[in-house]
């Protein structure tokens, strides 16, 4: 199977949705001439010019409204966002529109709309530039969250999104753009939206987590098993909605569960993943629920020692992970 | 000399009310402002850096309109390019490389924003994000409390061209031109935001003009022209003074280095576009006009560049050995007043 990185099967996702779809079409800051900042839509403006791969204004809102207002008449936007912190002044946009659009029209309207937006930290971007906004989002019914941590998901998850009849906001962390190389098929394929995949089988520990964090926990991992301890790690893939039954199958495999995230602790989906399992399989626990996430402060500093100390990594999951495991 | 004298006394500047020295100043602060870009540029191919996002080719126009504003006094928001402006308005040459190099005595920000993420109180230059645009509403803001409290100082804030296009432009002029606030907004439209040219931020349009939707006046000028920055800053300032309300004012500049040390600007302009703008460069400019009125000479340019390369030189050095922020800084000041891990503990 051909080996792809994260930010090419990205590309392809595109690529070959555009290609089958005439109304599928891109958006965004630096998108076209340039093929994005981070070079996400390489090619796409060569291949299907400037109608359909549009360098828009420095506007976020309106590349979410105008979006919301095309695919409302039936097409198939794809409004990338420079990063996901600068989407914020589109907030209003997607929470007040396209997440209530198909809701307040009685079924009569919907919105086929996707949003991609870069997350996450650890590339000296400082607080601007490093972000992750999920908790934000998370909790708007109406909206779709997904948020892969390899490229074979990427490809996959990307396209199930633009098929999708709802808004869905696609978040790829910009630290796995060029890191994380895995198999892609060549074939057409989606990864379902709304579905779990276990990343690794184990015995000891349940870690649940999604992005960035899921490699962490991987390398983790790897390192623990020469200490003979077995982790079980389960990639959530699609943040809203969430795969309650994978996410009960995963804890009830070891008693002992760590939810791991970048984005900060209050109120991130590691409290919403804790609080199901909490709810329904309480008794069933052989640990109190842990989580490891970003400490709460507002966002990233850029100076080395304060990005490395704020960040999590390999080394800072895998102590917790024993400590969940010596529990 | 008597030759010599009687140009003087008609010369441009002094009719605008700029003694020789004071222009002098105002170029040397310039070439300051285009020296430390150009180190920084270095220092981040260099690798002692990371990210640089470059002023080159508005610093004409920066420090012009500086020079027309009055320092601890006006209050000032900046944008990313503004060292020029920065420089001009307090901030040392130590404090932009301490910020540069992401160190514990940055005033900026300690080392937690990225270089060009201006913010001093001392020097009333008002702190600001990476979001573009945000810092307009919170010039209104300012202007808004001149008013209230009755101070006689305008606030004064830059921008984009692409950045322009934000719902925050236009909300904070709306809100300026309702209640007539002393505010000054300066757009350095250098014609491109990243890649994406003027033709496609905006319509067959001049920024300049949208001042009329909020009913005060918009001026485009030549940013290469620093007379007529100085001039047109100084006119918005004193109307703004007067109660009479804001104005808008493009700048027209050119983006002479890429977007940051992260672009590849051949992808999308040519070298001979790049070429012909460093043909109109203002601090050039300045510097005809200099010596054709006999203000610089040979030796007056060597002696100020020297003085520049060592000023950079010292702060380089200085904020190359200073310290790095602790790890444990990166928790301390989300709220006021924290018992435990701030920095000001103890003083
Ligand atoms: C709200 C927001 N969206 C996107 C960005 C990313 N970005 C940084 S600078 C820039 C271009 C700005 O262009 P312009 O306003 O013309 O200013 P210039 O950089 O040309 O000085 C963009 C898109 C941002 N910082 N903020
Ligand atoms: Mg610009």
């Amino acid at each position: 199977m051909p080996v792809s990185n994260y930010l090419d099967a990205i590309n392809a996702a595109m690529f070959e949705e555009m290609k089958r779809d005439d109304n599928v079409f891109v958006l965004g800051e630096d998108v076209g001439v340039k093929g994005g900042v981070f070079g996400a839509t390489k090619g796409l403006y060569p291949a299907f010019g400037e109608e359909r791969v549009i360098d828009t204004p420095l506007s976020e809102s309106a590349i979410a409204g105008v979006a919301i207002g095309a695919a409302m008449y039936g097409m198939k936007p794809i409004a990338e966002m420079q990063y996901s912190d600068f989407m914020l002044p589109a907030v209003n946009q997607i929470i007040s529109e396209a997440a209530k659009i198909r809701y307040r029209s009685n079924n009569d309207w919907n919105c086929p709309l996707v949003i991609r937006a870069p997350i996450g930290g650890g590339i000296h971007g400082g607080l601007y530039h490093s972000q992750c906004p999920e908790s934000i989002f998370f909790g708007t019914p109406g909206l779709k969250i997904v948020a892969p941590s390899t490229p074979y998901d990427a490809k996959g998850l990307l396209k199930a999104a633009i098929r999708d009849e709802d808004p869905v906001l696609f978040f790829e962390h910009k630290k796995c753009y060029r890191m994380i190389s895995g198999e892609v098929p060549e074939e057409d394929y989606i990864v379902p939206i709304g579905v779990a995949d276990v990343k690794r089988e184990g015995t000891d520990i349940t870690v649940i987590t999604y992005g960035l964090t899921v490699h962490f926990a991987l390398k983790a991992a790897d390192d623990l098993a020469k200490e003979g301890i077995s982790a079980h790690i389960l990639d959530l893939r699609s943040l809203q909605p969430l795969d309650t039954d994978a996410i009960l199958a995963a804890a009830r495999k070891t008693g002992k569960v760590l939810v791991l995230h970048e984005d900060n602790k209050t109120g991130g989906i590691g409290a919403e993943v804790a609080a199901i399992i909490a709810e329904q399989m309480l008794y069933e626990l052989d640990a109190p629920i842990m989580r490891l996430a970003s400490e709460d402060v507002p966002a990233m500093p850029i100076s080395p020692p304060l990005e490395k100390q704020f960040m999590l990594n390999p080394e800072k999951v895998k102590d917790a992970m024993r400590k969940l495991a010596l529990y | 000399m008597a030759a010599n004298e009687l140009v003087s006394q008609d010369a441009l500047h002094r009719q605008l009310g700029l003694s020789d020295e004071r222009l002098l100043d105002m170029y040397f602060m310039m070439v300051l402002a285009r020296k430390y870009d150009e180190r920084a540029l270095l220092l981040q191919r260099a690798g002692k850096i990371n990210f640089h996002v470059s002023g080159i080719g508005q610093e004409a126009a920066q420090v012009a309109a500086a020079f027309a504003l009055q320092k601890n006094k006006d209050y000032f928001l900046p944008y990313y390019r503004d060292y020029g402006f920065v420089l001009a308005v307090g901030m040392t040459m130590r404090e932009l490389m301490l910020s540069l190099f992401a160190k514990a005595g940055d005033p900026n920000s300690g080392g937690r924003q990225m270089p060009g993420h201006f913010g001093d109180k001392k020097n009333n230059i008002v702190t600001g994000s990476s979001p573009v645009t945000t810092q307009v509403p919170h010039a209104v803001g300012l202007a808004l409390a001149a008013k209230i409290k009755k101070q006689s100082f305008v606030s004064f804030v830059t921008f984009g061209e692409g950045s322009s296009n934000q719902g925050d432009f236009h909300e904070g002029c709306n809100f300026a031109g309702v209640h007539k606030l002393p505010v000054i907004f300066m757009c350095e439209n250098n014609q491109y935001a990243i890649s994406v040219p003027i033709a496609k931020q905006i319509g067959e349009a001049r920024i300049a003009d949208r001042a009329l939707g909020y009913g005060f006046p918009g001026h485009r000028i030549d940013g290469n022209d620093v007379f007529e920055v100085y001039r047109t800053v100084k006119e918005a300032r004193e109307r703004a003074l007067r109660g009479e309300g804001p104005t808008l004012i493009e700048a027209m500049v050119y983006r002479l280095s890429p977007h940051s040390t992260s672009d590849d600007d051949l992808a999308y302009r040519t070298k001979e576009e790049v070429q012909h703008h460093w043909k109109l460069d203002g601090i050039n400019r300045l510097r005809e006009y200099l010596l054709q009125h006999s203000l610089l000479n040979d030796e007056l340019e060597a002696e100020g560049l020297k003085k520049i390369q060592l000023v950079i030189d010292e702060a380089t050095d200085f904020a190359e050995k200073a310290p790095y922020p602790r790890p444990e800084d990166a928790f301390t000041h989300v709220y006021g007043d924290e018992q435990e891990g701030s920095t000001n503990a103890g003083q």
